[in-house]
């Protein structure tokens, strides 16, 4: 088939990402997903949910978030222009509010009082407790046992919002296990309850529903750029977990065919360790969570748990978007080791005064060989798509010191 | 012929005017040689049906009990081919109790369909129960399933509205399980009154038999059931008895307890006359 200029078609009417994405839930569920997609699809012709979204953004979130040309890294290594999309500047500190703004809106339009989330290093969680205390909604955030434990500050935030937390002991104990039992919730609670997924995967339309939400990134920066330097980019780059943050800067260039699209995966301990969360460079194709995707998996199509350093991005799975992208070759897939984006994360924090979020230190860590493989005069852009308040005790638990 | 292993099981239950048990334990809890001796006792003692549980690491429609058994089932190791050799070591000597496997997509995705509909309908394996792969997304399986008679059993709950259920109903075969509650496995039972009106518009939509599910535990709800449905499936009440067995570390508990329970079931639906 002929991709070229379609690539913003995608999913189809099933649901798909060329074989990727679908709806693989159970049959509770079903009659819930085709009533949403079939809400979602009104709203996005609603001229009042668009006014809605866009007065919410200006003013609670605060978008346009800037497009930031970061000169001493630039000077560091000594290559193309490095811009950051700052989206660590919005309320609560990351990307993960516009979805949730734009999912909690369409419940309160489908007439849902009680919002469900799941959370891993609680920043989805924090956003969605932020955005229901905000329009006066019930909460309840599942949370890993693991989780909970590891990210104090995070559950405190929550709990301060007026969100119930729900830790998860089942499984493992970490966020592939909240998402479980967001999930059981769900099917047991079909009448008033709306799913709140924190990424861009999940049964269709979740992975097109979230893209959209977080293209406001894209948007915004391809127009800022334009005005900026006159010219597209040649690059844009951003981390993966789920990967919400970087389909939502990829999508609104993806038909700009010479704009190279670059998501860079977490290998945690390396790859070669099995401890990592690399789906795309060390999983293959198999079905959770609603869709048909790349997994860490055994032999025998067991889930297996991924590991990172960054919670964020400590997921089996990836959003089958972006499982597409890597298969039709449209998008590159780097990775990550936990060691590499610490160092990454230090050199942000040190050169730019701007201390990021452990999960976009992953993108950080592989700009300079990305660099390598442009013309001195090009332009790359890269999602900062969060900031690093969060992960200092992390950080300086991982560097030796205490504090 | 597999399929018709299902349907001659209903002939004679019909035959007997009374519903069928349908028994779920899961396959390797708390090990495979007592999951054998496990199905073994449910046939002697009642059981019509049996649905033997792949494990999987992420159950997410499953209660605490299964899930538990499912990580028990897996911290031994228990694979899916192991679960499919188990029905074929059942087969060597039984062959017409139905036998249906039940879990969830992605070990069959893993081994592929094609690969998997060949083992099992060569295990003697009647049909399959994969939780969440809805008819949207089943049609490459039944293409598979089509080649060696294997039925695709569907689910149908509380939420599938008679027009959803022309599409839950096409392609089905063998029966149609009915979710009795919105919910987990094992969680709160279901009002057979309240859900008398959804089971036969399932059976008339389908054409097919429909065994009811969720949330039976005992004789009486059982019974209760049996007034409504063509079968009864219970499946945590029995799983609890492999994790007594377990805890004990005497695995003769499992299919022992798994008999007197079904023992008791099958006599308390047998009591239920049918029209």
């Amino acid at each position: 088939m002929d991709l070229r200029n379609t690539w913003d078609k995608w999913p189809d009417a099933n649901g798909r990402f060329g074989e990727f994405g679908g709806r693989y839930v159970a049959e509770t569920l079903m009659p819930l997903i085709l009533d949403l997609e079939k809400e979602y699809r009104a709203a996005k012709l609603d001229p009042a949910f668009k006014a809605q979204m866009d007065d919410m953004w200006a003013h609670y979130v605060g978008r346009p978030s800037p497009l930031y040309f970061a000169e001493r890294l630039t000077e560091h290594f000594g290559g193309a222009k490095i811009y950051f999309k700052r989206d660590e500047l919005n309320h609560t500190g990351a990307h993960k509010i516009n979805n949730c703004l734009g999912q909690v809106l369409l419940a309160m339009r489908m007439g849902k009082t009680r919002i469900i989330a799941e959370t891993g290093a609680g920043q989805h969680g924090v956003a969605t407790a932020t955005i229901c205390a905000r329009f006066g909604l019930k909460c309840v955030v599942f949370m890993g046992e693991t989780d909970v434990e590891r990210q104090k500050p995070n559950v405190f935030r929550m709990r301060l919002l007026g969100a119930e937390i729900v830790p998860v002991s089942s499984g493992t104990g970490t966020l592939k296990d909240a998402m479980n039992e967001a999930l059981r919730d769900w099917v047991t609670n079909v009448d008033d309850t709306f799913y709140c997924i924190g990424t861009a995967a999940g049964p269709h339309p979740y992975p097109e529903m979230v893209r959209d939400f977080q293209s406001i990134i894209g948007i915004e920066a391809r127009e800022q750029i334009l005005e900026r330097e006159g010219r597209l980019p040649d690059a844009v780059m951003a981390c993966i977990g789920g990967g919400s943050n970087a389909i939502g800067l990829f999508h609104p260039f993806i038909n700009d065919e010479g704009v190279r699209l670059i998501g860079v995966e977490a290998a945690g301990h390396g790859i070669e360790t099995g401890e990592h969360a690399a789906a795309l460079n060390g999983g293959r194709p198999g079905i959770l969570h609603g869709n048909r995707t790349y997994l860490l998996q055994t032999d025998d199509g067991q889930i297996v748990d991924a590991h990172s350093i960054s919670a964020g991005l400590d997921y089996p799975g990836i959003g089958p978007e972006h499982a597409f992208l890597r298969d039709t070759g449209r998008a590159e897939y780097l990775s990550c080791t936990d060691n590499e984006a610490l160092a990454a994360f230090q050199l942000c924090t040190q050169l730019e005064g701007i201390i990021p979020a452990l999960e976009p230190a992953h993108a950080i860590a592989r700009v300079g060989d990305v660099l390598e493989t442009m013309d001195k005069d090009g332009l790359l852009i890269m999602n900062l798509c969060g900031r690093g308040d969060k992960d200092v005790f992390s950080v300086a638990k991982a560097l030796g010191f205490e504090i | 012929m597999p399929t018709s292993r299902i349907t001659a099981r209903f002939d004679k239950v019909k035959a007997e005017n009374r519903a069928a048990l349908v028994a779920y334990l899961m396959a390797g809890d708390p090990d495979l040689e007592t999951s054998f001796d496990s199905m073994c006792a449910l046939r002697d003692n009642g059981a019509d049906i049996i649905e033997i549980g792949a494990p999987f690491t992420d159950p997410m429609a499953d209660g605490p009990s299964i899930q538990r058994a499912g990580l028990r089932a897996l911290a031994n190791h228990t694979k899916l081919i192991d679960v499919i050799g188990l029905v074929a070591r059942f087969r060597e000597t039984d062959h017409a109790t139905p036998v249906i496997l039940m879990g969830y997509a992605n070990p069959v995705h893993s081994l592929g369909y094609t690969a998997f509909a060949e083992a099992a309908h060569a295990a003697g394996i009647d049909g399959t129960i994969l939780v969440d792969l809805p008819p949207e997304e089943d049609a490459e399986l039944r293409a598979e399933y089509a080649k060696h008679d294997l039925s695709v059993i569907r689910l149908a709950t509380p939420t599938t509205h008679e027009a959803r259920m022309a599409k839950v109903a096409d392609g089905a075969s063998g029966f149609v399980y009915f979710v009795a509650v919105n919910g987990v496995t094992g969680a709160g039972s279901a009002d057979p009154e309240s859900i008398a009106g959804n089971v036969e518009m399932v059976r008339r939509v389908s054409g097919l038999p429909v065994c009811v599910g969720f949330g039976v535990k005992n004789g009486a709800q059982a019974a209760e059931m049996a007034k409504i449905a063509d079968g009864v499936v219970v499946g945590s009440a029995f799983v609890e008895h492999a994790q007594s067995a377990h805890e004990s570390g005497d695995y003769s508990k499992a299919p022992w307890g798994m008999g007197a329970l079904a023992g008791e079931l099958s006599a308390a639906i047998a009591a239920v006359v049918k029209a």
